[in-house]
């Protein structure tokens, strides 16, 4: 049943909405208490004008007959009125900061688990999707836990208690209104089915929206380089027309649900003030009854109205949930162990044993892209990756830290499974260096002390000397100026040098770098290597690299092809006895020539 | 200080004539939004008239019933009740039924506004230069134009509808009240003083608030961008944890402002409700008198009862209005900034045409500096002649790049001026320009979908057959269709996963594709191997062939099939020849290029 679909989903926000819980659930009382004062203004009415009607004689403009009749009825109206009031603020005092509270612990707990969650996740994910769970969606939670849940609950309650009012004023008026109100719940019921599929077409769309958005940001570079600003607007303004025709149909839906909810109670009165007139006419209604009936009814308006929007309202909030859930419910594939084990001194020591991995998703029939990689590093060897585009060097090194995990065999540091490690340790004791540097909005030394907060300023210099960055004291502020992701325009050079002056600073036991100085020229290339030797002499480094000169910087060669370890050793060794190593690193021929290329 | 553009965009508390500005150009946004659909307003606006003015006659109805029908009725007369009723039915009916077409027709104009701001948002950033969004990030260019412009569709959607039929019911029902009872109507003035009271405490307290929620969701999407962007660095750097903590703080400042702008209207809106109540008894008080003095109907008395009580019950939704209203007008302000914002490379009024560019490059007096920098190229002339290969060399820093972008016309020079077959840049359409000049940098970036429209974005609505010519000539076509989908593979998704150095040669593709004149090729093959190198040495032979190149290469590889290098140092060329003879002679290149030899080894 899609009814129960809708609660059971709604049902699973409860947990995080708990403290929050016996607050809306007050309020849910004080709104019900504010229908029933509203209410109850009419059943005062009817004894005034029963008693106008029935003493004629009264109309003598006698001061001390009015009086009594009219304060009691004049104070009762002011008084209800007034606890309306109190009961409105009431309700939106009790629900409405709790509802912000839900709303941010909702929010912290889908970063906190985007945090978590693999890499592999996130290749799948696009950020706009995620940002669209973490906005759009969290807001209308909040609002439909403070505002829609309370009042469908307390304006049903409303509907039930004024239908029981209006069979008090006579049974004949209340059957007429509820069998005229019955159908629609069946509409109600109807319009749910149909909108829930809408709703959340319209979500995911808007998602899709912020990854356009997203991309033509990060994309800017090259859209400018071609000239296709106009063309990726014409995509994006196509995306959007599909919102809006998935928004035009929602606003349809809503506008055939609202008609029936307005009209039909209108229809409920009509037909009742026919049949009231006829039965004050016969004497079996009071004409303050009559009077006061059609007042119920027009309190009953807006609960019963309000009812569609509520209710779409609850579908939006039901694919908000299950938007956040989705992301919720992913499972964290790479987590830290029940009972940690500890490494207390690490020696640095890598090694690679019978390594496979194959993405999740890659098709079958596949040979898995690491097929049985084993490579052993000792403490303080550094030790070059070569292989060809695509051969898995940098999913290889991804592994290392666990930013991707093996689907056979195991990769331990000093002995112990990295997966009995936490991933905090390993982290520790393992720093990268990315070939694309990624930067964050911070300043020079934030970035650069990312994975050693506590280091000292003589470490810093340092770290920074090694990459050959001392451009950045050259900086409007120097080591404070704030880099973005895009922020000064540092050129792709100046960015791969502090990504790697941040793998050092991290003083790591294990290094892993990434092509770390493919954006440097000849010189500074030269100038980092000489630096970075000192700091191999000491630390286990796994280098992957393309050129020659790189591999320099290694005490040894392993060369990765078809998803294994083909060969190890020195580089001119392998130069001269492995033909495919050849192939891969060398850009002279056999007699030391440079290819003809012309 | 008027403001302008993005500039003081988290500001919170404005001057005078700053909120003056800002003011001016948020209602001047909005004003250019309303009128392209300025007669269809009109129409709904009609259909609202309609609509609320026989849903006001419903209560009027129901007096005469009481006060004439029942009487006549009593008397044996049922034709006024069955006249009154069916009045009352078919009065119901069309109202509903108006507002039922006028949420339908309503939702279709605001979609259309909101459609409008969307795309011209997006166009607008696109035509930003590089140097905008270098310094304004990615975040918060998102979070306008998601966060912003939902803000300002959350108005649209229910704020204008509400406010609009309930604005008329109100009138509508005061006047019904006038031609009903006049001295009601009078109770009912009276209680507009409180309700001027209330509403200038309620606006005085959410101005500032508002723009304080837009700064800090701007804040929160900022931070969220950048982690889920930077994911693998963020966990490999264990900063989760730094992270969670910043987070935190972004989402309670969030939910503070938030929360603050939401109690405000915790209490207008009862207020609100408040005095409407006390109206009603005074109504009631007043009335009753009267009926008791033979001055008025038990009828009249219930009608005027229910448009008093009717009468509040609007405000409600128009305090809702005003409240989405200072949400999406902060909203405004600040998409209204980024629209101001003005490309600091402009496309000229009048274009000359290029219709079949040769590409001779021409550098006349050219000078450079960013902002108020330091000079990055000193005054220099240069002349590229159509279809030469030039090799741009020297450390980094040396201005290669910024030389390479004069070109690409992501920046204009300070002084002086670059022509492409004599025709100043500054002169050129984007699009004339764009066909004519290509730029390939180190960043590979590839846009969601598969990699045959990753290359056909060289050259949109490209055949497959010239995707996978392009492909071959620059040796992609191999690893390609080694791919589970070969072309069609989704880079996101199956397998589509590429390597950097393989991005790199889907970009190449992509330039093939697009067959500029004139190619700018920065530092494009730094993450090649050596054998993508070679593949793409053979390509470039044939890319490069007859059109005029740029290339950017510390590789100096790339670099041998140059006709002429040009080795820059602190933004000047000081060695400009043949490579051959560079190389022979004992200057800057010869050495560079000794020193890469020796690292091939």
């Amino acid at each position: 049943m899609k009814k129960r679909g809708t609660i059971a989903t709604l049902l699973r926000i409860f947990p995080f909405a708990k403290s929050a819980l016996p607050r809306i659930i007050l309020g849910t009382f004080a709104a019900v208490g504010a229908h029933l004062m509203a209410l109850a203004i009419p059943q005062y009415l009817r004894g005034l004008v029963d008693s106008i009607a029935k003493n004629k004689d009264i109309f003598t403009g006698d001061q001390s007959v009015i009086w009594p009749l009219l304060v009691p009825a004049v104070l009762a109206v002011l008084a209800l009125g007034i606890i309306e009031g109190v009961m409105v603020l009431l309700r939106r005092w009790l629900v409405l900061t709790p509802g912000t509270h839900v709303e941010a612990g909702l929010r912290k707990t889908l970063y906190t688990k985007l945090q978590d969650l693999p890499v592999a996740f996130h290749d799948k994910w696009p950020s706009g999707q995620l940002l669209s769970r973490a906005t759009g969606d969290l807001s209308l939670i909040r609002r439909w836990l403070s505002f829609g849940i309370v009042l469908l609950i307390a304006n049903a309650l409303t509907i039930v208690v004024g239908l029981g009012m209006l069979y008090s004023f006579h049974w004949i008026l209340g059957t007429i209104y509820l069998v005229i109100v019955a159908p629609l719940w069946i509409i109600g019921f109807r319009f749910e089915k149909n909108y829930h599929a809408t709703a959340r077409r319209s979500q995911d769309q808007a998602g899709d929206l912020a990854t356009a958005v997203e991309q033509s940001v990060h994309g800017i570079r090259v859209l400018k380089a071609f000239g296709r600003g106009a063309f990726i607007t014409e995509k994006f303004a196509n995306d959007a027309l599909e919102l809006r025709k998935t928004e035009l149909l929602k606003a349809k839906m809503v506008a055939m649900l609202w008609w029936s909810l307005s009209v039909i109670p209108e229809l409920a009165l009509g037909v009742s003030l026919f049949v009231g007139v006829w039965l004050v006419q016969t004497n079996q209604l009071s004409i303050g009854s009559l009077a006061a009936f059609i007042m119920t009814t027009t309190v009953l308006r807006w609960p019963m109205d309000s009812v569609g929007f509520l209710l779409s309202m609850t579908i939006d909030a039901q694919t908000a949930v299950e938007r956040f859930f989705e992301v919720l419910d992913e499972p964290v594939t790479i987590t830290d162990p029940e009972s940690a084990t500890k490494v207390e001194k690490v020696e640095g020591r890598l090694s690679f044993e019978g390594v496979h991995f194959r993405y999740q998703d890659a098709p079958e029939g596949q040979p898995d892209l690491l097929n049985g990689v084993d490579l052993d590093l000792l403490p303080g060897e550094s030790v070059a990756l070569i292989g060809v585009t695509g051969s898995g060097k940098t999913t290889l090194t991804a592994l290392a830290t666990r930013l991707y995990e093996v689907t056979a065999g195991s990769v331990k540091l000093d002995g112990v499974d990295i997966r009995d490690l936490t991933r905090e340790e390993l982290r520790s004791h393992i720093a990268m260096a990315f070939e694309d540097a990624t930067l964050f909005s911070a300043s020079v030394r934030e970035n650069v002390l990312l994975g050693n907060p506590t280091a000292s300023g003589a470490e810093l210099e340092q770290a920074l000397a090694i990459a050959q960055a001392h451009f950045v004291y050259d900086l409007p502020e120097g080591l404070e100026t704030k880099i973005g992701e895009e922020g000064l325009s540092l050129s792709g050079g100046q960015r791969q040098r502090l990504a790697l002056a941040r793998a050092v600073a991290a003083k790591p036991a294990v290094l892993v770098l990434d092509d770390p100085l493919s954006a440097l020229d000849v010189d500074t290339e030269a100038m980092v290597e000489d630096a970075l030797r000192t700091v191999l002499k000491t630390t286990t480094a796994l280098i992957v690299a393309h050129r020659p000169s790189t591999v320099q910087l290694a005490d040894k060669v392993a060369l990765l092809q078809d998803g294994r370890i083909t060969a190890v050793g020195k580089h001119s060794d392998l130069l001269a006895s492995n033909e495919h190593y050849r192939f891969v690193i060398s850009s002279l021929d056999a007699a030391g020539e440079m290819i003809e290329v012309n | 200080m008027s403001m302008q553009g993005v500039q003081d965009e988290e500001k919170i508390e404005l001057s005078k004539e700053e909120q003056r500005s800002v003011r001016k150009r948020s209602m001047k946004l909005l004003g250019e939004l309303v009128r392209p659909v300025r007669t269809r307003l009109f129409g709904s606006l009609g259909l609202v008239i309609s609509a609320q003015g026989l849903r006001v006659l419903l209560p009027g109805l129901v007096a005469i019933a009481i006060d004439r029908a029942l009487p006549a009725a009593v008397k044996g007369n049922f034709s006024p009740l069955i006249l009154l009723v069916v009045g009352y039915l078919c009065a119901a009916a069309a109202s509903s039924g108006l507002i039922a077409f006028f949420v339908r027709y309503a939702a279709k104009i605001n979609q259309d506004i909101l459609f409008a701001l969307r795309r011209r948002l997006f166009a607008h950033t696109q035509k930003l230069s590089i140097e905008f969004h270098e310094t304004y990030t990615s975040g918060r260019v998102i979070s306008r134009q998601t966060n912003d412009l939902d803000s300002i569709m959350e108005l649209l959607n229910s704020g204008g509808n509400d406010m609009i039929a309930g604005l008329l019911y109100m009138v509508f029902t005061a006047v019904a009240m006038i031609l009903l009872d006049p001295p009601s109507f009078g109770i009912m003035v009276l209680s507009f003083i409180p309700l001027y009271f209330l509403t200038r405490w309620f606006q005085r307290q959410t101005r500032t608030n508002y723009r304080k929620t837009r700064v800090a969701s701007a804040r929160l999407i900022v931070h969220f961008v950048e982690t889920m962007t930077g994911i693998r660095a963020v966990k490999a750097f264990r900063k989760e944890k730094a992270n969670d903590e910043k987070y935190v703080d972004l989402v309670e400042d969030y939910r503070f402002v938030n929360a603050r702008v939401i109690q405000l209207f915790g209490i207008y809106d009862p207020g609100l409700i408040m005095i409407g109540n006390i109206t009603t008894a005074g109504v009631l008080l007043f009335g009753g008198l009267r009926v008791f003095e033979h001055q008025l109907g038990v009828g009249v008395l219930v009608a005027a009862m229910l448009y008093a009580r009717q009468f509040y019950g609007p405000m409600e939704q128009l305090a809702m209005f005003y409240n989405s209203y200072q949400s999406a007008n902060s909203g405004l302000e600040k998409i209204s900034g980024v629209l101001q914002e003005q490309p600091s490379v402009v496309e000229p009024e009048t274009p000359v045409a290029l219709d079949e560019p040769h590409g001779k490059l021409e550098f006349d007096a050219v000078e450079f500096h960013y902002g108020n920098g330091k000079t990055v190229l000193p005054e220099f002339n240069l002349e590229i002649p159509a279809g030469q290969t030039i090799a741009l060399v020297g450390t980094t820093g040396a201005g290669k790049s910024t030389l390479a972008k004069l070109v690409s016309r992501f920046y204009d020079p300070t002084h002086g001026a670059v022509r492409l077959d004599g025709i100043d840049l500054r002169q050129l359409s984007d699009e004339t320009l764009r066909r004519a000049v290509v730029m390939v940098t180190q960043e590979a970036y590839l846009f969601a979908g598969s990699v045959g429209d990753n290359i056909a974005l060289g050259k949109p609505g490209a055949s497959q057959a010239e995707i996978e010519a392009a492909a071959k000539a620059v040796g992609a076509h191999e690893f390609i269709t080694a791919l589970p989908d070969g072309y069609a593979t989704d880079v996101n998704k199956r397998g589509g996963r590429v390597s950097a150095g393989q991005r790199q040669l889907i970009s190449f593709a992509r330039a093939f594709l697009a067959d500029p004149a004139v190619l700018i090729l920065d530092e494009a093959t730094a993450s090649l191997d050596i054998p993508s190198e070679r593949l793409v040495q053979h390509g470039l032979k044939t890319l490069l062939a007859d059109r005029t190149a740029i290339i950017i290469a510390h590789r100096l590889s790339t670099i041998s099939i140059a006709d002429r290098v040009l080795v820059l140092e602190h933004g000047q060329i000081i060695e400009d020849d043949s490579p051959a003879k560079l190389i022979a002679g004992d200057g800057k290149f010869s050495k560079m290029h000794k020193a890469w030899r020796d690292s091939l080894v």
